[in-house]
């Protein structure tokens, strides 16, 4: 692009003008990423979640534990395909804060079929199972804590204590697992629940929910229904959804600040396009006599109107791209909020909306400069 | 002696608002190829416009215009737009130069118009520079030479893609006498030694002393009158 010097000389053309230009499209754009990054985690928990998997819940509140006697009775609902059952142990490592990562006692095979989406290595599934004070951790959690397969690490627990009166229980990590989905969260940890049932002082016997997977083409709905139907009466009664509706209702909390992100985006955008509009018609403005000696000396109409455009563009790939790409590292470094991600069609969108923003920026400028007579022109210093 | 340009029966009139403006008036005019031509005349009496015309700038309401065999009057803009990069050179009273590039990146404007690669174009602007006398000052910026300079860096752009016609509108009219004589000798220079065919607008009768030939222009009609 032999232009190319031209153009970026002229965008230089006023310094301060073009950095505090440059330095309001950076601004932009690094909100675009940190926000679009903070809506999609908000969105994810549902795009992620598996139609076909049911969760069980205790009906009046979500920690009401069930009896474990639960599990055949559900795996004789007709249209089942597998069920397991987790627990909520609320623990935490060396300091309350790391609360973050939870612990979650399971039964190890029946767990990582009802989860295809995690990633573990076979032997190391079969190490844990083997291992009754064995445990697997999500990628993000032991990446957090800097733990390696092979490390024993105590848990404090705050709920359950030991038989023997002890907070502390320890674990021997055999095994990390990731998840298939960019967006899927693996900041948890999960232990064998016959060494929990046996170990903890109280509620034995007791698990938090139940987790189910349907049958390919059976109703999910009606299962769900004939289910909690069959727990009608009892001491424990249960409230069946799917994942799906489970995470739907969660991220509605959420949906009011997807908006006000739109909103904020929307605004931010507009002013973009006032000030960099505006910094190209004032470039126009003040170099008339140069655009047409450009075109005295033969260039023509429409390769005026391109530098001009070109002009424009190149301000918003300059602030476009370090904004973005702060943003890509902000994230990244996972300093803001672990688990934050910035997908490819973010990335491919934000490049669109630079390249369009610089077109629409520099649309009026440059067809200004394209119609620009060389006799008015030339004519207004002599 | 052949005519690089030709004017026929040429009118040219502006619409100001209701009034209308007759500039130049059923001019004829042969410019013989060679030839060093000063223009003189009262403010408004259409020197520029017949420089227009002649650079295909302008179109005339009547009448055509021929310059190196090309019939200006009927080409289309772009057609002129090419025309213009590769038959004629202009030079302005006030240089016109791009503040924002170097004094040789200016020179080198009408050749990213050609084909040719970046070696090349350097190479080009390297020598219309050295034969405007300023090959040490390429790297200059205009903010950075003096108004003289600056119409020598403008006289090399107007030369570098070798046009054989040069039209210039009043190319000394903000340079002192001194100064104004070197761009003047510059001029018959490159008339005399390098074929250039050269129409100058001028105000200054010592100016037109360097030409071959003044044209008065006034009241929309010209009369020649050979140097002396
Ligand atoms: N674009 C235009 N629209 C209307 N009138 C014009 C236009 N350009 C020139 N004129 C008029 O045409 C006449 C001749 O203008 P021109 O610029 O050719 O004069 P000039 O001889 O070059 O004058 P000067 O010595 O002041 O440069 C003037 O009366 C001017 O007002
Ligand atoms: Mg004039």
């Amino acid at each position: 692009m032999k232009y190319l010097g031209l153009i970026w000389h002229s965008v230089w053309r006023k310094k301060i003008r073009t950095s505090l230009t440059i330095l309001s499209v950076f601004v932009a754009f690094l909100l675009f990423a940190l926000l679009s990054a903070v809506g999609f985690a908000f969105r994810g928990g549902e795009d992620v979640a598996d139609a076909e998997r049911l969760i069980v819940l205790e009906k009046v509140s979500i920690i009401n534990p069930l009896p474990s006697s639960y599990q055949a009775r559900i795996q004789a609902v007709p249209g089942v395909e597998a069920v397991t059952h987790a627990n909520w142990f609320g623990g935490y490592y060396q300091e309350p804060r790391n609360s973050q990562f939870a612990q979650f006692p399971v039964r190890p095979y029946e767990y990582f079929t009802l989860y295809p989406e995690l990633q573990m290595p076979e032997e190391q599934l079969r190490a844990w199972a083997n291992n009754r004070e064995g445990a697997v951790v999500g990628s993000q959690m032991a990446e957090a804590l800097g733990w390696e397969v092979g490390d024993r690490i105590p848990i404090t627990a705050t709920i359950f204590p030991k038989t023997d009166g002890s907070m502390t229980w320890e674990f021997d990590i055999e095994g990390i697992f990731a998840s298939d989905d960019p967006r899927g969260v693996t900041n948890f940890m999960l232990f064998d629940y016959e060494y929990f049932d046996e170990a903890r002082a109280h509620s034995r016997g007791q698990v938090g929910w139940y987790i189910l997977r349907v049958e390919d083409g059976a109703d999910p709905v009606a299962i769900a229904n004939a289910i909690d139907r069959q727990f009608e009466n009892s001491p424990a009664e249960t409230d069946t959804s799917t994942e799906a509706a489970f995470a739907a209702s969660f991220a509605a909390q959420f949906g009011n600040i997807a908006l006000i992100v739109s909103l904020i985006l929307g605004a931010v955008f507009f002013t973009l396009l006032l000030v960099s509009g505006n910094t190209m018609s004032q470039s126009v403005r003040e170099r008339i006599s140069e655009l047409a000696v450009l075109k005295t000396v033969g260039f023509e109409d429409s390769t005026v109107l391109g530098i001009v455009l070109s002009e424009s563009v190149l301000i918003m790939l300059l602030g476009g791209l370090l904004g973005l790409g702060t943003g890509w590292l902000l994230i990244q470094s996972g300093g803001l909020l672990p688990g934050l991600y910035l997908p490819a069609s973010t990335i491919l969108l934000a490049l669109a909306f630079m390249i369009g923003a610089g077109v629409l920026a520099g649309l009026f400028p440059a067809l200004k400069a394209m119609r620009l007579s060389i006799i008015d022109a030339l004519a207004v210093r002599a | 002696m052949t005519a690089i340009a030709t004017l026929r029966g040429v009118s040219k009139t502006y619409q100001k608002g209701k009034e209308r403006v007759d500039v130049l008036h059923e001019l004829d005019l042969d410019i013989p190829e060679g030839d060093f031509i000063a223009v003189m005349g009262p403010s408004g009496s259409g020197k520029t416009t017949l420089l227009n015309l002649l650079g295909g700038l302008d179109k005339p309401t009547v009448g055509t215009v021929t310059v190196g065999g090309a019939e200006l009057s009927s080409m289309s803009n772009n057609q002129l737009s090419r025309w213009r990069s590769n038959n004629v050179g202009f030079i302005f009273q006030f240089y016109n130069l791009l503040p924002v590039l170097t004094a040789q990146k200016n020179v080198e404007l009408p050749l990213l118009l050609t084909n040719f690669g970046g070696a090349e174009r350097a190479k080009r602007a390297q020598i219309a520079l050295d034969i405007v006398g300023l090959a040490d000052r390429a790297t200059h910026h205009p903010r950075e030479l003096s108004g003289g300079q600056e119409q020598r860096v403008a006289i090399a752009r107007a030369i570098v893609s070798d046009p054989t016609l040069l039209l210039c509108d009043e190319p000394t009219g903000d340079l002192d006498r001194d100064t104004a004589d070197e761009i003047l000798k510059l001029l018959q220079t490159l008339n005399r030694e390098h074929g250039k065919t050269i129409v100058m607008v001028t105000h200054d009768a010592q100016a037109a002393e360097y030409a071959n030939r003044t044209l008065h222009c006034d009241k929309g009609t010209l009369e020649t009158r050979e140097a002396a």
